[in-house]
C-alpha cells in the first residue's frame, strides 16, 4: 500500500534567461513503511517535490497526496501527519534545543505539559542532554541537525521528509546521524529522503529513485540500479603507462563494454558479465603478453557508476553547481 | 510516543490564539537574548532624546511652549514607525534561516507567525515608549492634559506602529535579504519623519517640504499625540483637513493598513518559502 502518491508534477520558475523547469513531469510513489531516496545533484529537482509533498510549495500541475490527503486541497491536513527536515537545519538559534522542541509541540497542538515532556524524551533520545538548555547558536553542525531531526520527530510522524539531512556534515557525523536515522526506520517510519550522497542512498533506503533535470530517470533498489550496468567491474593498474594500448584491447576482449581509462594511462576498468571467470581470464592474457601489474581486482558496481551510466556526466559536476545558482537567481 | 491519529482538534479561534501566542513568546525570548535588540529599543530613544532636547532646544523657538515639550511627540513618533521597520527585517531573517518553513510545514493557524511578529514588536515598542517618556522627563517634558487623553495618545502612537508593523512585515517577506529591508526603509523613512512637523515646526521649512510636510501622515500622527499630550503651544495648525482632524487621520490611517495589509501578509505568508 502507497502512503505517498505523485503524479506529473511540474514546476516552472522564471527566469532572465527563460523559464527553469525546476520539475518537468515527475511521479512518485512510496509504499507504506519504507525508505525511499530521491537520488541526484544539486538542482535536479529534489528539494522541489520535498516542498511540494511538505505543502511548502504548489506544484502548476500533476497531484499529490499523503496518506490519502491532497497537499494542494488539505494542506493542514497533511501537516498534521509529517515531520520535515531540511538541509538548512530550521531551529531558532536563540533558542535552547530544548525551546525549541516545546514550541513545535505546542504548534502541533500537543497542549503544555505533553509538549514539554515530549522536548525532553527527544533531548534524551537523540543524546543532547547536555546542551538541551543551551541556546543553539553554540551547538556543533552535527548537534543542529540533531534538534532538527528531533522537531521532525515531536508527533510520531506517518511520513518523514529528510532533505539532504547530512549535507555538510564531517564524515563522523553523518555517520552518527544516519544511525539515528536507521534506528527510525526500523521502527516502521516511512522515511523520503533527498541526498546527492549515493553513499547514503545506499546505506538507508530501500528503494532509490534517480532523478536529474526534474524528471525520473531510474528507480529500483540499489541492486536493480547496479545490476542496469552489469555485474562487476574488473579494473587493473599497470606498472608501465605503455601497455595501455595492449591491455585495453585485452579487458575489451573479455569485458562486457568499452574498457575505460584513467587519465595517467595506468588505471583501466571495464564492465564485466562473470566476474571470476572474466577475471581468471584477463590476467591470463596479460600475463600471456608479459604486462605488468600493480593491482587487479574486481568490485561491485557503486551507484556513482549507475548514475554515470544513466546521465552521462558525474552526480558532483562542476556544472550541477552551475544549473542550481541558475535555479537560485530564477527564484 | 505520541500517534499522529490522536493529535486533538481545536477550534480555529483558540488555536489562532494559542499559537499566535506561542510565536510571540519566541519572539520575545529572541529579543531577550540578542543584546542588540535591547539596545535598539532601550539606548537609541535614550540616545535620541538626550541629542535633540539639548543640542536643538536653544536653536528652535516654538510659539507658546518651549522646545523640549513640542519635540516629544516628534521623538515617540520616529521612534515607534522605526521600531516598526524590525517587523520587515525580523521576517526576512526567519525566512533566510530557514525557520519560516519549519513553521510552515507545522499544523498551525495560517495568520500565527505574523500575529507573533507584530506583537512581539509591539512589545518592543511600548518598551521604547516607556524609556523615551521617563527620559522626557527628565529633560523637563510634562503632559498638560488628562490621564484619559494621555494614555490616549500613547495608544494611538502603539496602535500606529502595530498598523506599521504589517506593512513593513509583508515588505520583509517580499525580500530576498534582510539587509534589503534596513537600506530600502532607511531610505523611505528618514525622508517620512525628517520632513515632517516632528523636529522643527513645517511652517519654517521651504515651500515644497512645507506642503510634503503638512500632508505627511507622520506629521498627522506628531500633531495629535501633541494634542492628546498637551505639548501643542499655540502656533497656527496649518489650514488642512488631515492636520485641523490629526486624531481621526490617524484612525482612518490605522485602519486602512490593517484592513489592505493584514490580508496580504496572510496571503503572501501562504506561498513563501526559503531558498
Amino acid at each position: 500500500m502507497t502512503i505517498i502518491e505523485a503524479t506529473g508534477l511540474t514546476k516552472v520558475y522564471r527566469s532572465k534567461s527563460g523559464p527553469v523547469h525546476a520539475l518537468a513531469g515527475m511521479d512518485l510513489s512510496v509504499p507504506r513503511g519504507t525508505v525511499k531516496a530521491l537520488l541526484g545533484p544539486n538542482g535536479a529537482g529534489k528539494t522541489t517535490v520535498v516542498k511540494m509533498l511538505t505543502t511548502l510549495i504548489r506544484p502548476d500541475s500533476g497531484t499529490a497526496f499523503v496518506d490519502g490527503i491532497d497537499v494542494v486541497a488539505d494542506p493542514k491536513g497533511v501537516r498534521r501527519i509529517i515531520g520535515v527536515s531540511g538541509q538548512y537545519a530550521a531551529v531558532d538559534e536563540n533558542l535552547t534545543g530544548f525551546e525549541n522542541l516545546e514550541m513545535v509541540g505546542r504548534l502541533y497542538h500537543l497542549g503544555a505539559a505533553e509538549s514539554r515532556r515530549r522536548a525532553q524524551e527527544l533531548i534524551d533520545l537523540f543524546e543532547l542532554t547536555a546542551a538541551g538548555n543551551r541556546p543553539v547558536k553554540g551547538f556543533s553542525g552535527g548537534m543542529r541537525r540533531r534538534i532538527d531531526l528531533a522537531g521532525a520527530l515531536v508527533i510520531n510522524p506517518k511520513v518523514l521528509f529528510l532533505d539532504e539531512p547530512t549535507t555538510g556534515l564531517d564524515p563522523r557525523s553523518r555517520i552518527a546521524l544516519w544511525a539515528v536515522i536507521k534506528r527510525l526506520v526500523a521502527g516502521g517510519t516511512t522515511v523520503l529522503l533527498t541526498t546527492q550522497y549515493l553513499e547514503e542512498a545506499d546505506q538507508l533506503a530501500d528503494d532509490i529513485v534517480v532523478i536529474d533535470d526534474g524528471r525520473v530517470i531510474a528507480e529500483g533498489t540499489s541492486d536493480q540500479l547496479k545490476a542496469q550496468i552489469g555485474g562487476h567491474r574488473l579494473e587493473v593498474a599497470l606498472v608501465e603507462a605503455g601497455d595501455g594500448a595492449a591491455a585495453r584491447e585485452i579487458l575489451a576482449r573479455y569485458g562486457a563494454g568499452e574498457p575505460a581509462t584513467t587519465s595517467d594511462g595506468r588505471g583501466l576498468e571495464v564492465a564485466v558479465i562473470d566476474g571470476p571467470r572474466a577475471l581468471q581470464q584477463v590476467l591470463a592474457a596479460l600475463g600471456a603478453a608479459d604486462i605488468r601489474l600493480h593491482d587487479a581486482g574486481m568490485r561491485r558496481p557503486t551507484l556513482d557508476d549507475v548514475f554515470l551510466k544513466l546521465t552521462g556526466h558525474k552526480a558532483d559536476m562542476a556544472a550541477d553547481k552551475a544549473a542550481d545558482a541558475e535555479l537560485e537567481k530564477a527564484k | 510516543m505520541t500517534a499522529a491519529a490522536t493529535l486533538p482538534t481545536w477550534n480555529p479561534l483558540s488555536l489562532w490564539y494559542s499559537d499566535g501566542w506561542t510565536v510571540t513568546k519566541r519572539n520575545l525570548i529572541k529579543i531577550k537574548r540578542s543584546p542588540d535588540m535591547l539596545v535598539f529599543a532601550v539606548v537609541q530613544p535614550i540616545m535620541f532624546v538626550l541629542l535633540f532636547s539639548q543640542v536643538y532646544a536653544g536653536a528652535i523657538s516654538v510659539q507658546g511652549t518651549d522646545y523640549v515639550q513640542f519635540l516629544m511627540a516628534g521623538i515617540f513618533a520616529q521612534t515607534v514607525v522605526f521600531g516598526s521597520t524590525f517587523s520587515g527585517s525580523a521576517m526576512a531573517q526567519d525566512l533566510k534561516e530557514g525557520i519560516i518553513d519549519r513553521f510552515r510545514s507545522l499544523p498551525m493557524s495560517s495568520s500565527a507567525v505574523l500575529i507573533g511578529r507584530t506583537n512581539s514588536d509591539l512589545v518592543l515598542n511600548t518598551i521604547s515608549m516607556v524609556i523615551m517618556m521617563l527620559t522626557g522627563l527628565l529633560v523637563g517634558w510634562r503632559v498638560n492634559s488628562s490621564v484619559s487623553e494621555f494614555f490616549a495618545g500613547v495608544g494611538l502612537l502603539l496602535l500606529f506602529s502595530y498598523s506599521f508593523s504589517w506593512v513593513m512585515a509583508l515588505l520583509g517577506m517580499s525580500v530576498k535579504t534582510p539587509e534589503v529591508i534596513n537600506n530600502a526603509s532607511f531610505l523611505i523613512l528618514f525622508p517620512l519623519t525628517f520632513i515632517s512637523n516632528a523636529f522643527v515646526p513645517s511652517d519654517t521649512l521651504p515651500t515644497p517640504l512645507r506642503v510634503f510636510a503638512e500632508w505627511n501622515p507622520v506629521s498627522s500622527l506628531v500633531q495629535a499625540a501633541r494634542e492628546l499630550f498637551g505639548n501643542e503651544g499655540t502656533a497656527p495648525v496649518p489650514d488642512i483637513w488631515t492636520m485641523q482632524n490629526p486624531i481621526t487621520t490617524v484612525l482612518i490611517g490605522i485602519t486602512v493598513m490593517l484592513v489592505v495589509f493584514v490580508p496580504l501578509c496572510v496571503r503572501k505568508f501562504a506561498s513563501i518559502s526559503s531558498r
